[in-house]
């Protein structure tokens, strides 16, 4: 058999018989059924997914991959957003200035660019993939539970997106976030506006008031400026994106154990 | 385009035929899904849209407002929407006509078959994430990511938008104070996503595109998120201007544009049209027909739904409490055209007025 492998297939045999190599692959090279399913088996990535599927579950037109797509854009954003983090500091001085050093002096300057697009590719690849999971009926039992999760994960991703958009602390930037969380500023009982607020006292003393309720807690002050630009980097780099990651491994894990991608009974 | 093509095309934006024509578009497409969904007829959709924007792209108000780097996603959304729609009721229209001749729907036919994940799946994972890579870097590389001017806390843009996915919260912003528009309707669009596998009862249509077996359903979720989400976005991206007014696709972004016409308390039609009397100084007093419109709405109509049929039947499909659930939600998704067309209609401003809690 060897002797009709030519020397690639040989060189490539060699390698794949040394230790090294099969310490970490402990199986031969995937040529049979049993050495395919191993692949996933042993593969600590691979492993979120299946050893076998329906084969509808493989058909673009069924899934559109857009939950793939979200997955993948999301690991694009990771990446991308870290080596963002090694030019950006965030506070008002400083914010604005190293968005622009990024644009023009930074070698490989399109990471902005893909960061910035890639994050609405992503809203919109969310809402796609909850569109098929829909349009399917696929949220049927058993799959209520990660439909939920869905949901969460959808709004996670408006809120990592949202707390990004005020990161280059432009006019853009400032006012679509002064807009958005205006609003908490009416929510009922926490907000200063909102109904309901005027009655919690302490001693007669309102409780809540502009310094104290929802919005002030989001920016950290009245006004969205140096402590509301630190809470939303902590949030927008560590807080959603550790949450996203731990959501997305229950969701893909369900997906398994609600018995693969669904299909008709 | 000839200026009275332009005109009549900027009343046709306007906020009221807008809307108007986009559910009659929606439930038109719900009605002939069989029809559009062909190849051929929905091509000459598309290429009507891509003609319009042909058309209209040396209008310079236009262009401006189409080609703004933010706002593209949103037109790539346009055309991305209708083609996912199409994909999926194209399916749906074949499953079901697949169906009625006795056939199982085509996801049905290779039930059984299994395939192995490594190489078939990982292999299409990793086509499309390069695929979409190049897509990514070019688009990234064409088009740079806007900057505006340095943040400045006393200069107030007009407009000032929220980014465009919240534009839908903020367009409920004009029909609804704050609380409502930014803090109660978004955690109803919450929950009531979250209610969904837990009420629909509906046995079939699971794992298979279909329209026939699951038509209510369908309609419903497709209204709220078609009508009221994604074509709200449209209407705040492209028509929403200075002062937040209404400005044709082909109209000049004005900022002493009029603004628009005083609104009305239903406490004043109440008591001073209808009764003659002036408004009653004590708050409960005077917003009575207003409480009691709205306890109505949510009380009395889940009872006077149950006269219709496809309600009745849900109903017995569902329990009582799954029922109230599911109608709960419906009435407070609804609320918003309905006050959006008291608003056009009657000037309406709030149905209860009560200093900080305006309904
Ligand atoms: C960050 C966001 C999300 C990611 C990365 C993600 C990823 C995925 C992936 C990769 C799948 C496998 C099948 C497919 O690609 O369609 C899947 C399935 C599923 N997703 Fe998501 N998803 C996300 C958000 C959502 C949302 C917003 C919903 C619904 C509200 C949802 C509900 C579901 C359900 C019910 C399934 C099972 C579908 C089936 O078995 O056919 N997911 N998700």
């Amino acid at each position: 058999m060897a002797s009709k492998k030519g020397d690639i297939g040989r060189i490539f045999d060699y390698i794949s018989n040394t230790q090294a190599w099969k310490s970490i692959f402990r199986h031969g090279s995937p040529d049979t059924t049993r050495n395919r399913s191993l692949v996933m088996l042993m593969n600590v990535v691979l492993h979120l997914h299946p050893v076998r599927m329906r084969k509808s579950g493989l058909r673009i037109k069924y899934t559109w991959c857009m939950g793939g797509l979200t997955f993948f854009l999301f690991l694009v954003e990771t990446i991308t957003g870290l080596l963002l983090m090694f030019y950006y500091r965030p506070t008002p001085e400083y914010a604005y200035i190293d968005i622009q050093y990024l644009r023009s002096d930074v070698p490989l300057g399109v990471m902005r660019e893909i960061h910035r697009w890639g994050a609405h590719a992503m809203v919109i690849t969310v809402w796609l993939h909850m569109l098929r999971v829909f349009m399917t009926g696929a949220y049927k039992p058993p799959r209520e539970f990660n439909w939920g999760v869905g949901v969460i994960l959808l709004v996670l991703t408006l809120l990592l997106s949202f707390s990004g958009y005020l990161l280059p602390f432009d006019q853009l930037a400032m006012w679509a976030v002064t807009v958005g969380t205006n609003m908490a500023r009416a929510t009922p009982l926490l907000g200063h506006e909102g109904p309901g607020a005027a009655f919690i006292k302490v001693g007669g003393v309102n409780v809540i008031h502009a310094a104290t309720d929802a919005r002030a807690l989001l920016l950290g002050g009245r006004i969205v400026g140096a402590s509301a630009l630190l809470r939303f980097y902590v949030l927008h780099c560590i807080g959603f994106p550790l949450a996203v990651a731990f959501l997305i491994a229950v969701h893909f894990w369900r997906v398994r154990k609600d018995g693969g991608i669904s299909g008709p009974l | 385009m000839p200026v009275g093509a332009k005109e009549f095309i900027n009343h046709l934006f306007g906020p009221v035929s807008y809307t108007v024509f986009g559910v009659f578009a929606f439930f038109l497409m719900l009605a002939t899904y069989r029809t559009w969904t062909k190849p051929v007829v929905f091509f000459i959709l598309n290429s009507l849209i891509v003609i319009f924007f042909a058309l209209s792209w040396s209008d310079p108000n236009f262009n401006k407002i189409v080609t703004k780097p933010d706002n593209i996603p949103i037109v790539a959304l346009i055309f991305i929407i209708l083609f996912f729609m199409w994909l999926s009721f194209r399916q749906a229209a074949i499953n079901d006509e697949r169906m009625e001749n006795g056939m199982p729907p085509l996801e049905a036919v290779e039930k059984h078959e299994r395939v192995l994940v490594w190489p078939d799946l990982v292999f299409i994972e990793f086509l499309s994430a390069i695929i979409f890579m190049v897509v990514l870097i070019i688009w990234s590389v064409g088009i740079g990511a806007p900057l505006e001017e340095p943040a400045n806390p006393t200069k107030t843009p007009n407009p000032s938008k929220a980014p465009w996915y919240f534009l839908g919260l903020q367009e409920m912003l004009v029909y609804f104070d704050p609380w409502i528009a930014g803090v109660v309707l978004p955690s109803f669009i919450i929950t009531g996503l979250m209610i969904i596998p837990y009420c629909d009862k509906n046995p079939k249509g699971a794992g298979y595109y279909t329209f026939k077996d699951r038509k209510f359903v369908i309609s419903m979720f497709l209204f709220g998120f078609m009508v009221l989400w994604i074509m709200l976005i449209f209407m705040g991206t492209f028509l929403r201007g200075p002062n937040w007014n209404f400005f044709g696709p082909y109209e000049y972004w004005d900022v002493h544009k009029a603004p628009v016409l005083n609104n009305i308390n239903l406490s004043e039609y109440f008591w001073i049209h209808l009764l003659g009397v002036g408004i009653p100084t004590n708050p409960l007093v005077s917003e009575l027909p207003g409480i009691f419109l709205i306890l109505a709405y949510f009380i009395i109509t889940p009872g006077i739904l149950m006269f219709i049929p496809v309600f009745k039947r849900l109903y017995s499909n569902m329990g009582f409490l799954r029922y109230s659930l599911i109608i709960f939600h419906f009435l407070v998704m609804m609320s918003l055209p309905i006050k959006m067309i008291l608003r056009w209609t009657l000037n309406l401003k709030y149905i209860i007025a009560i200093p900080t809690f305006n309904i």
